[in-house]
């Protein structure tokens, strides 16, 4: 199956202005409909090897598998949609690398990595998250934050202990409650959402969200959307501008048409006669 | 670490560290800060310290907790703060904000572990009687988890107990001078555009559009969509931004401008 022309995507990544490496990885492949996003953490250039081993695992297996199956239809013996199976399959597998790598190699000792997968199909997309970095989309003008960020301060905003005005001046922002290679077995949070032609969505590892206000994504996605690979670019640099004290990465997607799944002609007959 | 100094007239009685995940205060002794007044009740207030954020919380007190001139129930400190119970005065104080912390330690991700770290780690403190029985268990709670993380970074990760300090982001400084657009021909000629925003574009959609950028250092303009691209004082740009300068005449689908700094 693939979408080709359905998407369009760009992405950019940066070291920033302070970290000499960057932990960030990315990886996608439009014609599958698959972006992914990972923010590793770890002394030395451990955040680098568990980010890297969570995108590569995630999108060459995936690829893969995307071949073979069909991510809209319902697995006949878990009763689950085929996207989410793949998903908590794959994202399983990468944990269990990372964590065994972590486990067996003294350097590697404690790494993780945050990590946000997106699934195009269907006009649909299935999106898996783990820790604190976010999609986005930009709908209508409007941007909203799609994921909720596994976070101490994205709990204490949802307990009522601060609001989240004080949540950006808090010293606590960098405490994530979930990482991908920390414990033999992580879940993922995944979800459906339907898409619509004209949308835009934005993943970001927190080196953007927590250097440029969401104002100022929203007005870079509206006004640059016409040239992508430009949006990503001026979105890093943007953080670069105000500090960039992390690393940047971004990955922009852009619903071009529908992408409605071929049905079977079976299925069509079937639909017809109810 | 933060630190509470009181004082009373200006003169300073005594500092105290945030040491503890509850720091109580209040006119009792067994207060963490007894401040023997009559004017502060028997238990007045208590500060939560999560990590490196303090939190503070009036315990329904006679005469209130006024946080710089406002009366708190519950309010999340600053720093350099000040508490006022009566005719005392607290600072607060978060040298994690103020000291010249290690740039390279800024923002490093770290993972908190809820589950058996959170149990191996020390009981909550008991809840006062006047802490509100809902915020109780859910501060607690996210004290325990933050005494994990301490755990965890400290073990795995072999990085120091306390997280790395953050400073909140700063604005970015805004370019020195304001700078507009006049246009010089087309429908709108004499017209003039403030370039007040961090992204304006110019020309039309679908045929030639450019962005105009707004950055620390100055101006640049780029070319975002069409066959065709913007022309700066007669010579075509290719996709680089390109730095603009005071007077610099800009040739754009068919209309001219002029972009000027203002003073």
């Amino acid at each position: 199956m693939t979408l080709s022309g359905a998407l369009e995507v760009a992405s950019c990544t940066d070291p920033g202005m302070v970290r000499s490496h960057n932990e960030d990885s990315i990886a996608s492949d439009g014609d599958q409909g698959l972006v992914v996003l990972a923010d590793g953490m770890g002394g030395y250039n451990a955040g680098e090897v568990a980010s890297g081993m969570a995108t590569t695992v995630i999108i060459t297996e995936l690829q893969h598998l995307l071949v073979k199956r069909l991510p809209y239809e319902i697995d006949a013996h878990s009763g689950q949609l085929v996207a989410h199976q793949m998903l908590h399959e794959q994202i399983a597998k990468a944990n269990t690398s990372i964590y065994q790598a972590a486990q067996s190699q003294p350097q590697y000792a404690g790494m993780g990595t945050t990590l946000v997968v997106a699934l195009f199909y269907d006009n649909k997309m299935t999106v898996a998250h783990i820790g604190d970095s976010r999609l986005y989309r930009l709908r209508g003008g409007e941007l909203r934050q799609v994921t909720k960020d596994h976070s101490l301060l994205q709990e204490q905003i949802d307990s009522g202990v601060i609001t989240p005005q004080q949540a950006r001046q808090s010293q606590n922002k960098n405490l994530v409650t979930r990482a991908l290679g920390i414990d033999p077995i992580v879940e993922a949070e995944i979800h459906d959402y339907d898409t619509k032609p004209e949308d835009i969505y934005l993943l970001c590892s927190d080196g953007l969200c927590d250097m440029v206000s969401d104002d100022d994504i929203g007005l870079a996605l509206q006004t640059l959307s016409s040239n992508l690979k430009l949006c990503a670019q001026h979105l890093v640099q943007t953080a670069n501008d105000n500090g960039g004290r992390d690393n940047i990465s971004v990955i922009l997607v852009r619903v071009l048409r529908d992408y409605p799944a071929p049905r079977s002609i079976v299925g069509k007959m079937m639909s017809w006669f109810k | 670490m933060a630190k509470l100094i009181l004082s009373m007239d200006n003169l300073v009685l005594k500092e105290i560290a945030l040491t503890k995940e509850r720091t109580t205060i209040g006119r009792k002794p067994h207060n963490d800060i007894q401040i023997d007044n009559l004017a502060v009740s028997g238990e007045h207030a208590v500060i939560v310290t999560i990590l490196q954020d303090s939190f503070l919380e009036d315990l329904g007190s006679t005469n209130g907790t006024v946080v710089n001139g406002q009366p708190i129930k519950k309010h999340f400190l600053q720093n350099s703060d000040i508490i006022e119970l009566g005719k005392y005065k607290l600072k607060y104080v978060n040298e994690a904000v103020t000291g010249q912390a290690k740039a390279a330690d800024f923002e490093k991700t770290m993972v908190l572990r809820p589950g058996p770290v959170r149990a191996a780690a020390p009981p909550p403190a008991p809840p006062a009687a006047a802490v509100p029985p809902v915020a109780a268990p859910v501060v607690a709670a996210a004290a325990a988890a933050a005494a994990g993380a301490k755990n965890f970074s400290d073990t795995v990760a072999g990085q120091s107990a306390t997280a790395p300090p953050v400073a909140p982001p700063k604005p970015a400084p805004a370019p020195q001078k304001n700078a507009a657009l006049q246009l010089l021909s087309g429908a709108n000629a004499g017209k003039e555009l403030d370039l007040t925003k961090p992204l304006t574009t110019l020309g039309k959609p679908g045929v030639q559009v450019a962005v105009i950028t707004r950055r620390p250092q100055g101006f640049f303009i780029t070319h975002v969509e069409g066959a065709s691209f913007p022309v700066v004082n007669g010579k075509t740009l290719d996709a680089q931004a390109h730095s603009l300068n005071d007077h610099d005449v800009i040739e754009l689908a068919g209309v001219k401008m002029e972009f000027f700094l203002k003073t």
